[in-house]
């Protein structure tokens, strides 16, 4: 009974007080939702990378491969099987549907009776007749319902490859991987237009064997954990959407601290009334943690709302980001759990726990007997700046070690956490010195009270400046490397994309006659052709180039680090590697070193002369001679030739070159395609951060109004005096802009530097961590310019309104806080 | 003699269980309109062609078993089976498209340990096959081959299988001919006439190298090939089969199933073979066959005791399984093991038993 009615009281002040109400929902709500659309987007990537790697067998598989990465006869499965070598089959391509050629699918040809019995096929184990009508004519094509809906097709619909040959029927299958057409391997093969051409065996994970010498330097062994690198390639990409999720979630949090914080300051001489009339301190503090809870519940459930909706909003460009950059398929439709539901909802839950339990715990310690004291805050605030130094100095050390000794991406975040967090807790601080300073300064009266008055508002302004102050430094930090990232990447792809052609053929023996008849071209000034095996490099995923010694490379192949100043002849002549920035980083090698590579005849050790950029790519890039990698790979084919030449003649040769062999669209690519190709995939990767980013400059905006407007309703006390005193209202209006501008001013001049170093950790570590590539530290002005103006146009909407209210107060208000006095 | 297996592979292709012949075939295919050839009596036999596959009947098998023995005279049993289904009757074709599913079952048996293994291949790429000449029958590296003249090529083989707990190597050779099962190779199966071609070889006798658990022993002993092959599979009445190849010590063999009926009697049959081969059926009424004991096998109860009696031949003896625990633990799970004769005569064979 009690209980209910202390309740109700407490409840009774939000009515009064709506804003404040709205304000605790509303962080809240950010909080939860910036946070579960992150996680959403990640865990629908992570599902989709789960469902690749066990659309198989139900667990990573072990497989063999040619080390060149191309296809071998089929025979070679017929050859092991008979050895005792359980492999199964798989033909594995790109395609592209009549109709559908911007769609990106991959064609995926299996042997469902030579898998290991019982062994699971897109999720579940299949009964013999559903393999039967698998193989038997026509046939299934398995592929995902989100994929049925991306290309707009029915079940049993049979779509047709741009070379006209038609699929068998589509067939949904709930646990098929996304944008994976999976067919029984005769039909791939014939659809492919491969007979009789493997591009892999798979291999239980669990076995091994040493490969029958007849297979040594055809067929190579890797691992389940080498085939299954998705999650590996692709962690550091979404431990940067995690961090962007938290650094919301924090901003959020800082809301709702200041709002419940209010709230408590405001409603003082209600508890103390209510402990008056007997109400004991734990049941005061239980029906305001259940206030708490009711708010966190609202806020959590808005919040997980809208995070499923800002996800869908984003998966687009985050399926698209993973794609170009790693070529990892991700479904373009959520499908979320229960569980992420629920953990949207305890997220809020927990968060309101945090930002409140210091209210909570003051109410608690509420002395009965005290008078409420207007001065109290002060003398607070003033124990809570200097705790507040030296929190930030703490944090302050924290980053200045994770700088010095930290060497992963997760110090890398501590680095930027600390920062962060060092900066935004030392900013009242610095706020307050400076205002102190500015009002021994001040002469004139006015001048006066408005320097002492702006520093009365900074204990309720400060955590909406803090949020400000992080959002800009965010904005401006993930702003300065995005846009230094793309020139960077520019000159870079300018620079190393110089043949007007590339072509890749389809099979080992059109290698060679494609070599041969490449040479005979007349327009075609020059044959760069390229060899390649997929090895792991100490456990992790290397693609090793063979090159030939021509002048292109000098020219054309930017070194960031080289062994004297002839690499290039190092490299043709001796046992010699060129690797890239990401690779060394990895493998923690530099010039000078010896890496040893493993081969069929042996290990290979290689002297290390040189070190280059190779942005945007996950798996390791080696260069070596070509003449030494076929020493010890005899049986390698190469796997590109990059072709030089005029392009007037490009359209003949292409028709030549079709006319000669059976080359599909995706073997020719020309120049400009692949700049298109890689210029997009790096605006979209760049798409959803800086949607994150501006968002998260809403949230600080969202912050800084919602302080404004629950400050201007105990504002009026301040202000009335001086109208009192002959101030107009125009003028207090006037002067009340100034303030909250020069408190934003002050905040956004702090914000640049705190940005650029931000930029600078961004660069220089967490790239490097988590990337494997340095940027170098670019500034631009008018970026921070156009920055700044956003900031202080989010400072005027958010004091528009409470000024606002100010000037169309009436004087009877203004006259009634002088009766209120007491 | 695996009719049994042989339906439960069509079963498991054909998704129904204890079907009426299925003609309809797969998936709206054009050739499933070709008929199975059917099995008809007085099909003269011809050799080396029937060693090797015959298109146009649905299922066919080779199957070999051995009782073996060590030097310290301990018993292994030894099984080796290639399955051939065919999804239709039309000519297979080579490559992919080729409609034929081969399936192998190996397994070796001690008093003590039995270990099973299986293997799936489809036709048309070479994972698996049997070719009539010279003789050669496989899946994977399991392996059942001619090492003998184009003339006698079941006068030497090899046998080869191999799995993770178990391998084997065995030489096969006899002197004896063929054996026709039934009316000349005709064998019915049922009152109402299914029936299957059945030839076997009885007189092998199997020496090699054998190793369970990576414990090698040298062995030897007689070994049975069964050679059948079939279009009509059981009628939808008969719920399983307890069959016998045996051994005896005098040189003479035995073969006898018994085919178990939802209601009714079983129908029950049976070979006797002399030792120079000639074989005797045996009708219903010259044999007695009655399950002793039953043992808890995998959760089912089985005979694994046996009394079987034949009084023309003077026959009265008791089988006893060498382990009662040979469940083939397979995806088509069934029982299958050695057993020992002790009564009026001594000797060694097979049993299989399905649907318990």
């Amino acid at each position: 009974m009690i209980f209910r009615q202390a309740l109700k009281a407490l409840l009774s002040h939000w009515r009064q007080h709506p804003v404040q109400f709205f304000s605790v929902l509303t962080g809240l709500w950010l909080a939860t939702s910036l946070l579960t659309g992150v996680q959403a987007l990640n865990s629908q990537a992570r599902d989709s990378y789960a469902r690749a790697s066990q659309l198989i067998g139900g667990e990573p598989q072990a497989s063999l491969t040619a080390p060149g990465g191309g296809t071998f006869p089929q025979q070679w499965f017929v050859d092991l099987r008979r050895q005792g070598w359980p492999v199964s089959p798989v033909l594995q391509a790109r395609v592209l549907l009549k109709g559908h050629e911007d769609q990106r699918l991959q064609l995926m040809g299996i042997d469902p009776v030579s898998l290991p019995p019982g062994a699971a096929l897109a999720g579940q184990a299949r009964e013999m007749t559903e393999v039967v009508e698998f193989f038997t004519e026509p046939g299934r094509t398995w592929v995902a319902p989100q994929t049925l809906q991306a290309l707009g097709l029915m079940e049993g619909d049979q779509p047709r490859t741009i070379d006209g040959r038609p699929l068998p029927p589509l067939h949904v299958q709930v646990d098929m991987a996304p944008g994976v057409m999976l067919m029984d391997i005769g039909f791939a093969q014939a659809v492919l237009g491969l007979p009789d051409q493997l591009s892999r065996l798979l291999l239980p994970a669990t076995f091994s064997a040493v490969l029958p010498e007849a297979f040594n330097d055809r067929l190579q062994f890797k691992r389940a954990d080498e085939e299954n690198n998705l999650s590996r390639l692709t962690e550091s990409f979404h431990l940067n959407l995690d961090a962007l999720g938290v650094l919301s979630f924090v901003v959020g949090l800082f809301i709702v601290h200041a709002a419940i914080g209010l709230a408590l300051e405001q409603r003082r001489s209600l508890l103390r009334t209510l402990r008056a009339c007997g109400v004991s301190a734990r049941v005061l503090v239980a029906s305001l943690a259940i206030e708490l809870g009711g708010l966190a519940l609202l806020g959590g459930i808005a919040g997980v709302l809208s995070g499923y909706w800002l996800a869908s909003l984003l998966l687009p460009d985050v399926a698209a980001s993973l794609r170009g950059l790693y070529g990892a398929e991700v479904a373009g439709h959520l499908n979320l759990s229960i569980a992420w539901w629920l953990s949207g909802v305890g997220l809020s839950l927990l968060g309101a726990l945090l930002a409140g339990a210091d209210s909570l715990l003051r109410a608690a310690r509420l002395p009965l007997l005290a008078l409420a004291n207007p001065q109290a805050w002060h003398q607070a605030h003033g124990r809570w700046l200097r705790r507040q130094r030296w929190v930030a100095t703490v944090a302050a050390l924290i980053g200045a070690s994770a700088l010095v000794w930290g060497d992963s991406l997760a110090s890398g975040f501590v680095l930027m956490t600390a920062l962060l967090l060092g900066a935004a807790l030392a900013l009242p601080v610095l706020l307050s010195s400076v205002l102190t300073w500015l009002l021994r300064r001040s002469r004139s009266v006015l001048g006066q009270w408005f320097i002492a008055d702006c520093r009365q508002q900074l204990p309720a302004l400060s955590l909406a400046l803090m949020a400000l102050l992080l959002a800009l430094a965010a904005n401006i930090g993930a702003g300065s490397m995005t846009a230094g990232f793309r020139q960077t990447f520019s000159n870079w792809l300018e620079q190393r994309l110089t043949a007007e052609l590339y072509i890749s053929p389809q099979t080992p023996a059109q290698a060679e006659e494609l070599y041969v008849w490449l040479k005979q071209q007349p327009t075609i000034s020059a044959v760069v052709p390229l060899w390649q095996v997929s090895i792991p490099l100490r456990g992790w995923p290397t693609d090793v180039h063979g090159i030939i010694d021509h002048p292109h490379y000098r020219q054309h192949w930017p070194l960031l680090e080289s062994d004297g100043d002839k690499p290039w002849e190092q490299l043709a002549s001796a046992d010699t590697l060129m690797l890239s920035e990401q690779l060394a980083r990895r493998l923690n090698v530099s010039i000078g070193d010896q890496l040893t590579l493993s081969t069929p005849q042996g290990p290979w050790a290689l002297r290390i002369v040189g070190i280059y950029a190779d942005y945007g790519n996950p798996k390791g890039h080696v260069l070596v001679n070509a003449d030494h990698l076929l020493a010890h790979w005899p049986q390698l084919t190469p796997n590109r030739f990059n072709l030089r030449i005029e392009p007037p003649a490009i359209p003949a040769l292409l028709t030549a070159l079709q006319g000669r062999f059976s080359l599909d669209d995706s073997r020719i690519v020309d120049q400009a395609r692949l700049k298109g190709w890689s210029t997009q995939v790096f605006e979209r990767t760049f798409a959803a951060t800086a949607a994150l980013n501006s968002l998260t400059l809403a949230v600080a905006g969202v912050a800084l109004f919602i302080s404004l407007l629950t400050q201007s309703q105990s504002r009026l006390g301040q202000l009335a005096p001086l109208w009192a005193l002959g101030v107009t209202r125009r003028q207090l209006m006037l002067l009340n802009l100034g303030q909250t501008w020069l408190l934003a001013l002050l905040t956004l001049v702090l914000a640049l530097p705190l940005g650029i170093a931000l930029a600078w950790c961004l660069d220089a570590v967490i790239n490097v961590q988590a990337f494997g590539w340095r940027l170098p530290l670019r500034v631009f002005p008018l970026q921070l310019a156009q920055l700044l103006a956003l900031a202080m146009l989010a400072t005027l909407l958010a004091s528009a309104w409470p000024l606002y209210a100010l000037y169309r107060a009436q004087p009877a208000d203004l006259l009634r806080t002088f009766a209120h006095e007491d | 003699m695996k009719i049994k297996i042989g339906v439960l592979l069509l079963a498991l292709l054909s998704g129904c269980d204890d079907s009426a012949p299925v003609q309809k075939g797969f998936a709206g295919l054009g050739d499933s309109a070709v008929a199975f050839t059917p099995v008809v009596p007085g099909r003269p036999f011809s050799f080396p062609a029937d060693h090797g596959v015959h298109e146009g009947f649905r299922i066919e098998w080779w199957y070999v078993t051995a009782n073996l023995k060590d030097a310290q005279g301990r018993d292994f049993g030894v099984q080796w089976t290639l399955f051939r289904s065919a999804l239709n009757a039309a000519p297979q074709a080579s490559g992919w498209r080729n409609q034929t599913i081969w399936l192998g079952h190996a397994a070796v048996t001690s008093a003590s340990v039995h270990h099973a293994a299986e293997r799936y291949a489809r036709g048309g790429v070479g994972q698996a096959g049997v070719q009539a000449a010279p003789f050669e029958a496989w899946i994977d590296d399991w392996q059942f081959s001619t090492q003998a003249s184009a003339a006698e090529p079941l006068a030497n083989l090899q046998l080869k299988a191999r799995d993770r707990r178990f391998s084997y190597a065995l030489r096969l050779t006899s002197n004896r001919p063929l054996v026709l099962q039934g009316e000349q190779g005709f064998s019915q199966k049922s009152e109402q006439g299914q029936a299957s071609y059945y030839y076997s070889q009885p007189f092998f006798q199997a020496r090699g190298e054998l190793e369970i658990d990576g414990q090698r022993y040298t062995v030897s002993g007689p070994a049975w090939l069964d050679r059948e092959w079939s279009s009509q599979p059981l009628t939808a009445n008969q719920t399983g089969w307890d069959w016998f190849s045996l051994h005896l010590d005098n040189g003479e063999q035995l073969m006898l199933y018994r085919m178990r009926h939802k209601n009714g009697a079983p129908y029950l049959t049976g070979t006797w073979i002399d030792v120079q081969g000639r074989a005797q059926t045996l009708h219903a009424g010259e044999i007695s066959l009655v399950p002793l004991d039953t043992a808890n096998v995998s959760g089912r109860s089985m005979p694994v005791r046996w009394a079987i009696k034949i009084p023309g031949k003077q026959l009265d003896v008791i089988t006893q399984s060498l382990n009662p625990n040979a469940w083939m633990d397979l995806r088509i799970p069934y029982w299958e093991g050695p057993v020992r004769l002790s009564g009026n005569q001594g000797g060694t064979g097979y049993l299989e038993m399905t649907g318990y």
